[in-house]
């Protein structure tokens, strides 16, 4: 049943009991066309895609817990598109744009709210690196621009631009067209429209092998609920990608760390955007609730614990209570952390791989969120043609091997 | 927090005092004219990280400066082992 208003006026009348559930739980079938590992936003927006444009309808996507419940359901919901190398413009701006109609392609609201990213310049070297941003965005026609820190007090009012604190605001960017979305609706609605598709969501189904031919072509996955055939599949498992690339042997350049976020207490609107600071490690923008979503950085070491120390997040709350003074004396709800998969030049990947039939979308790191339109999007056309979207050509695996780096690391000098 | 063994002072210190450096035993080329792109990629940039026990590097920053080896399980963080650099990496205990 379409969301709409004559549909939800109905229901209103007949006690909300005529909701159908949103998505199939079906049976494995023995074989697929394409298997998706990982139901996450971009898995199971790859999948959409692919039935939807590549009209790809014997496909599944394998999930080992539940549906959005790894970074897409912990991560802070910040979208944005002020990437500095031409590629990576390209890509998150594919991104932003596919977020603009998201809502209506899907009948399903993901709650889109461009309410502006506000990026903090600290130092000389942040105003020299973010000006380069901006300059770099406004080349290729995505809004970034630069401003004064009255005027970025003007757009955030509870932001502190007192020159007498540890690190001042010297300045920031701020992309107005940025902003965020409602995580578990972007999960939720993809799979709702793929499931509508006939794509088959295969939830508490973990993968144990990639079963291979005589010629090394993948032919099926071993998973907890049984064998599936398939001839293609695309990786799209986040944190724990090396390890199931690892089933078919392929090692990659990743590492996983654990990343954290926090949420306050709900209080009522006092934060109209996003504020990001890269440089003192504290990103925060207010969810519709009420509650401060707070994001943290990452731990030194590599874990797959799904955990971090608790002095990385108190480290970023010394910096929201020197940034955001008014909300010093808020309690924390909760505070939790996902597993990242990080490359060398903080760019994903997005392709082949040297085994035949096995494709792999990864390396979002620790800002995947904004482009899982795009992403899904791309990975799509990949697995469906066998050969890689022109948008997600240059993020090949091959890359690291030629020395054709997108790195954005230099870039901005910290994960992102 | 992590509380590590530093091999060389002898004593467990918290995490802040060391900095990660890494997967352990990735031995660079030892002719890398003679190397291969892809070989010299794999030295770079692939690494096993592994889900369970993991040999790692570690520096005592904060300390005598110097660089060891750490076995950790990455899925409790469990440290099992520290050893001086050079030495080999020792049998997993359970």
């Amino acid at each position: 049943m379409r969301f709409s208003f004559v549909n939800l006026l109905r229901q209103a009348f007949a006690g909300n009991k005529g909701w159908p559930e949103q998505w199939r739980s079906p049976e494995p079938k023995a074989s697929y066309d394409a298997v998706i590992v990982g139901a996450g936003g971009h898995g199971l927006a790859a999948a959409y895609y692919m039935a939807k444009e590549h009209g790809l309808k014997n496909i599944a996507v394998v999930e080992k817990g539940w549906l959005g419940g790894g970074n897409t359901g912990r991560n802070t919901t910040i979208l944005r598109s002020n990437y500095l190398w031409e590629e990576s413009e390209a890509l998150y701006e594919h991104a932003l744009q596919l977020w603009e109609g998201l809502s209506q392609d899907l009948n399903y609201n993901v709650m889109y709210s461009p309410r502006g990213v506000l990026m903090l310049a600290h130092n000389t070297h942040d105003v020299q690196t973010f000006k380069r941003h901006v300059h770099a965005n406004r080349l290729v026609g995505i809004d970034n621009e630069w401003l004064a820190p009255e005027q970025a007090r003007a757009f955030c009012p509870i932001l502190n631009i007192s020159q007498n604190i540890r690190y001042p605001i010297v300045g920031a960017a701020l992309q107005r067209r940025g902003g965020t979305a409602r995580h578990d609706a972007v999960a939720w609605g993809y799979a709702r429209a793929a499931s509508a598709l006939g794509v088959d969501i295969l939830q508490n189904c973990e993968v144990k092998g990639i079963r291979r031919d005589a010629g090394g072509a993948v032919s099926g996955l071993e998973t907890t609920r049984g064998f599936i055939a398939t001839k293609k599949i695309g990786v799209s498992a986040a944190g724990h990608t090396s390890v199931v690339m690892g089933m078919a042997d392929v090692r990659m350049p990743l590492e996983s760390y654990p990343l954290q976020a926090l949420v306050s207490e709900p209080v009522k609107p006092i934060m109209p955007c996003v504020v990001m600071s890269n440089t003192i490690h504290a990103y925060m923008s207010q969810s519709d609730k009420g509650d401060l979503v707070i994001g943290a950085g990452t731990d030194a070491y590599t874990s797959y614990s799904q955990t971090g120390g608790l002095h990385i997040a108190s480290h970023t709350l010394d910096a929201i209570c020197e940034l955001f003074p008014v909300v010093r004396r808020l309690r924390m709800m909760r505070n939790w952390g996902g597993i990242v998969d990080v490359t060398p030049d903080r760019s994903p990947i997005i392709g082949k791989t040297a085994v035949p039939g096995l494709f792999v979308n990864c390396g979002w790191g620790t800002g995947g969120f904004k482009a899982t339109p795009g992403s899904g999007h791309v990975f799509a056309h990949t697995v469906a043609t066998g050969e890689p979207h022109p948008i997600a050509a240059p993020f090949t695996l091959d890359r690291f091997r030629t020395g054709r780096l997108i790195d954005e690391a230099a870039a901005a000098a910290v994960a992102h | 927090m992590l509380l590590i063994r530093c091999p060389y002072c002898e004593m467990e210190r918290p995490e802040l005092e060391f900095r990660h450096a890494g997967e352990a035993h990735v031995a660079r080329p030892a002719d890398p004219e003679t190397v291969s792109d892809e070989d010299w990629a794999k030295f770079l940039y692939f690494r096993a990280n592994t889900k369970g026990l993991y040999a790692e590097r570690w520096r005592h920053t904060h300390g005598c400066g110097r660089f060891f080896n750490c076995l950790r399980d990455t899925v409790s963080d469990k440290i099992q082992a520290t050893y001086k650099a050079g030495e080999p990496r020792p049998e997993a205990t359970r």
